[in-house]
């Protein structure tokens, strides 16, 4: 464990942003991943503590104008509970239902989801189909970026030592808009994904368009697949496309060997995942 | 060395004032500190609901939970349940129907349950299932201790 010189529950941003300015402070949230590799020795705390969780300006939701701002403490019982929520982000929520268990779900955050950053997490596969952008705050300015480029490596991102993730945009689906999200693990519960797959698409009477795909655990970070959606991009589903989409998606993922799964495991199941998610659309 | 920190927090209905260390788990906290037992370490990693508390009337891993951060909350243990007279049907029924083997999982066990239901006070036996899957139970096989919280929510299904 690390000796920590100071620990700072700040009730407002400002304070908070100035906390952060210079650099040396840890974020704390639900703190169930800080904790876990905190006393793991996996992650080294730094030498102020700043717990964001009485905040007001991070908890809550609102729609603004064709968005959902998702404040940065919703905890992922909030994403799957919240009657507004799951109405308007139903894939959130599916995620959020496969997610570790309900005492973890009361208090883990989809901000420390993001911000920790493992290929596996399982809001990331959900925000990356559905074109999200991570709002970031700092002593200096605010910023927006896409989550898709955000990810850089296995915990890692674009954001700096001294900004703070306050918010989470997502565009509402348009009408006749279809998503999935697939999570692939060994037991219902409290369980890892070993591979998450999400979908999103508009079906039009040309065919699909504005096509996402997107994976989990199969790379350095979770990731879209680029060459699968322009393979489908305004198509209609038929058999020989779908078989030549979950061919595609195999061999654009960059799975690894570790105790979930195999690679050649990994790939087989995003294969046969995607399959089964086009040919359900298919009958949609 | 860490600086303490002083945090005041009602502890089952009474007000706390204590100094902890940054670091510190709330269920070390709870164990070494304030000396109530009857919060388990299991695992402490969040992986077999032994250590669960109420926070805010919501159920959370104490093993997981910052110490500091119970600053200003409510805090419900096993000790607060043993003697919430709306839980006495809760805890009879696991005595009823053998939900108890070696005990050590039934204080989680038991707080997770009075969240399932104060959720869902008629939860099925489906939704009770859902509300205890982070709790680990070695001995019973799980099946005596649906059955119990069932016959509080009073489902058959
Ligand atoms: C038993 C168990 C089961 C789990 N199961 C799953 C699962 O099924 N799926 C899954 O995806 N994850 C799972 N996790 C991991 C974890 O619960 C999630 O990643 C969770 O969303 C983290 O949120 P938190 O609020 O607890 O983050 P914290 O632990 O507080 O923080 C996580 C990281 O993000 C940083 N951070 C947090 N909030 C912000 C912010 N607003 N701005 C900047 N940085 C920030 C912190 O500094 C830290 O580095 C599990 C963990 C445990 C212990
Ligand atoms: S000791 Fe906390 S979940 Fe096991
Ligand atoms: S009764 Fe022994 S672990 Fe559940």
């Amino acid at each position: 464990m690390t000796a920590i010189e100071r620990y700072l529950a700040p009730a407002s941003l400002d304070d908070a942003l100035a906390a952060l300015a210079g650099g040396n402070a840890t974020i704390l949230a639900g703190g169930t991943d800080l904790m876990v590799q905190s006393h793991g020795g996996k992650t080294r705390l730094r030498p102020v503590l700043l717990n964001i969780r009485r905040l007001p300006e991070l908890a809550g939701h609102s729609i603004e104008g064709e968005s959902v701002r998702i404040g940065a403490l919703t905890t992922i019982n909030q994403l799957r509970e919240d009657a507004t929520l799951a109405k308007a982000l139903p894939l959130l929520a599916e995620a959020a239902d496969r997610f570790a268990s309900d005492q973890v779900r009361n208090m883990a955050t989809i901000g420390g989801n993001v911000c920790n950053a493992s290929p596996a997490g399982d809001t990331l596969v959900p925000l990356l189909v559905l074109d999200a952008e991570v709002e970031l705050a700092s002593a200096s300015g605010r910023r927006r970026l896409p989550i898709n480029g955000f990810f850089t490596g296995p915990g890692r991102t674009l954001r700096q030592p001294e900004e703070l993730l306050t918010a989470i945009y997502v565009p509402m689906p348009r009408l006749r808009t279809v998503s999935r999200f697939v999570k692939f693990g060994t037991r219902p519960a409290l369980d890892i994904s070993a591979v998450s797959l999400g979908f999103k698409a508009e079906l039009t009477p040309a065919g699909l368009a504005n096509v996402r795909v997107a994976f989990g655990a199969v790379g350095p970070t979770p990731m879209r697949g680029p060459g699968t959606e322009a393979l489908l991009e305004g198509q209609r589903l038929t058999p020989a496309l779908i078989a030549k989409a979950a061919e595609t998606a195999m061999a654009e993922i960059t799975p690894i060997d570790d105790v979930r799964a195999t690679a050649w495991y990994r790939r087989e199941l995003v294969h046969n995942l995607l399959r089964k998610v086009l040919n359900d659309v298919a009958d949609h | 060395m860490s600086p303490t920190i002083e945090i005041t927090f009602t502890l089952n209905g009474m007000p706390k004032r204590i100094s902890v260390d940054p670091t510190l788990s709330t269920l070390v906290m709870l164990r070494e500190i304030l000396g109530l037992t009857g919060t388990k370490y299991g695992c402490g990693e969040g992986e077999c609901g032994a250590c669960t508390i109420l926070v805010d009337g919501k159920s959370a891993n104490a093993c997981l939970m910052f110490a500091a951060d119970c600053d200003g909350r409510a805090i419900v243990t096993i000790e607060g349940v043993a003697i919430d007279r709306s839980a006495d049907g809760l805890r009879q029924a696991f005595v009823d129907h053998g939900g108890v083997q070696c005990g050590f999982c039934t204080p989680g066990m038991v707080v997770q349950a009075k969240h399932t239901l104060d959720k869902q006070p008629h939860a099925d036996r489906a939704t009770i299932k859902r509300g205890l899957e982070g709790n680990i139970c070695r001995c019973t096989g799980y099946k005596k201790i649906v059955d119990a919280v069932a016959a509080v929510s009073g489902t058959n299904s």
